[in-house]
């Protein structure tokens, strides 16, 4: 079977049984849990202070269950309808809008201390239509330039991503940095194929401190 | 769900919809109430983010008008508590949000906002 973004369009694949099926799946609870935490800990969030963050593409709010768990406060956005019902029924506590992250955020600046998004922007690699303002670099600039200035200044976006070749890590990291965005890529278990994961770690500003961590 | 914590962060993103975009006006809504946990640390945190006159507007949009035109300037926890009910435990469930500029209807079913756009709309 190939990935998912080559097959159809989030929102399509993502219908009313593939939403079910992925928010009941155990192995992928446990590896969205997994990642959700590594997120927060490349989030470098000041200690003991409740934030207020963006979980784009939050899907069925798998990772926004952690972040309340952490005791922070999460805005979900995400185009599958279906995957927000299941997010909806699981009666979490984030506000939830349907909304395709290509198209840009309508958020203040300033608005979030912090994003996290798990398995999502890959989809943004994809043209969804033939019209030129779907074309995978503009979405990609929408993106990135609205996402930044909805952060506040300094704080982070933590990005989980499956990439399929280098030149995708490359383009997707110069459009981050054209849009103001510092920082670079995290890989964890760079030498397991299975288990390799790729972390986009975007600063704003000084991004809050240290370095990219290792 | 949306509650006015997010509303009041939200402006229209339609292309070339850079001013007088915010706040999005409330129509024909349904709101729901739902008790949420009270955290004045991040209530305290969360303050400086507040557009405060676009908060009491939206407030009274809504039918709740327990807000001070002016952000006090002493804040003690009655303050938080109102705070915290206006922006964490009412809930628009159904209805729209329109732009005071280019009249963009963002419709609200069963609690979340649909803000995708047409191919023209995007900026
Ligand atoms: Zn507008």
């Amino acid at each position: 079977m190939s990935r998912p973004e080559l097959q159809a369009p989030p929102e399509i694949y993502y219908g009313d049984i593939e939403a079910k099926k992925y928010t009941q799946n155990t192995r992928i609870q446990q590896i969205q849990a997994d990642m959700t935490y590594r997120a927060l800990e490349l989030l470098n969030l000041p200690p003991d202070q409740p934030a207020f963050l963006l979980d784009i593409g939050c899907g069925s709010g798998l990772s926004g269950e952690i972040l309340e768990e952490e005791g922070h406060t999460w805005v979900g956005v995400d185009v599958a309808p279906s995957m927000l019902e299941v997010a909806l029924e699981r009666e979490l506590e984030g506000d939830l809008f349907l909304q395709d992250i290509g198209q840009g955020f309508g958020f203040r600046p300033g608005s979030f201390d912090g994003a996290i998004s798990v398995s999502v922007i890959q989809w943004l690699l994809n043209a969804e239509t033939s019209h030129p303002s779907s074309s995978p670099p503009r979405r990609l600039t929408r993106f990135f330039t609205t996402l930044h200035s909805a952060l506040r200044n300094p704080s982070r976006a933590v990005l989980q991503f499956y990439p399929t070749s280098d030149d995708q890590i490359q383009l997707i990291t110069s459009i981050a940095q054209k849009a103001g965005f510092g920082g670079g890529v995290v890989v964890d278990y760079p030498n397991s194929k299975k288990a390799k994961k790729v972390f986009l770690c975007l600063f704003v500003g000084s991004g809050g401190g240290q370095q990219v961590p290792k | 769900m949306v509650r006015l914590i997010t509303h009041n962060l939200l402006a229209c993103h339609v292309r070339g919809c850079n001013s007088n975009n915010f706040p999005l006006q409330f129509q024909d809504v349904q709101i729901g109430l739902r008790e949420a946990e009270f955290n004045p640390d991040f209530l305290r945190g969360f303050l400086p983010k507040i557009e405060w006159n676009a908060l009491v507007d939206s407030a009274r949009q809504l039918g709740d008008t327990s807000l001070p035109a002016e952000q006090p300037v002493m804040i003690d926890d009655d303050f938080l508590k109102t705070l915290h009910h206006v922006l964490l435990e009412i809930h628009v469930e159904e209805g729209a949000m329109v732009c005071p500029n280019c009249k963009h209807v963002y419709p609200i079913s069963n609690g979340i906002p649909n803000m995708l756009l047409a191919d023209h709309e995007i900026g």
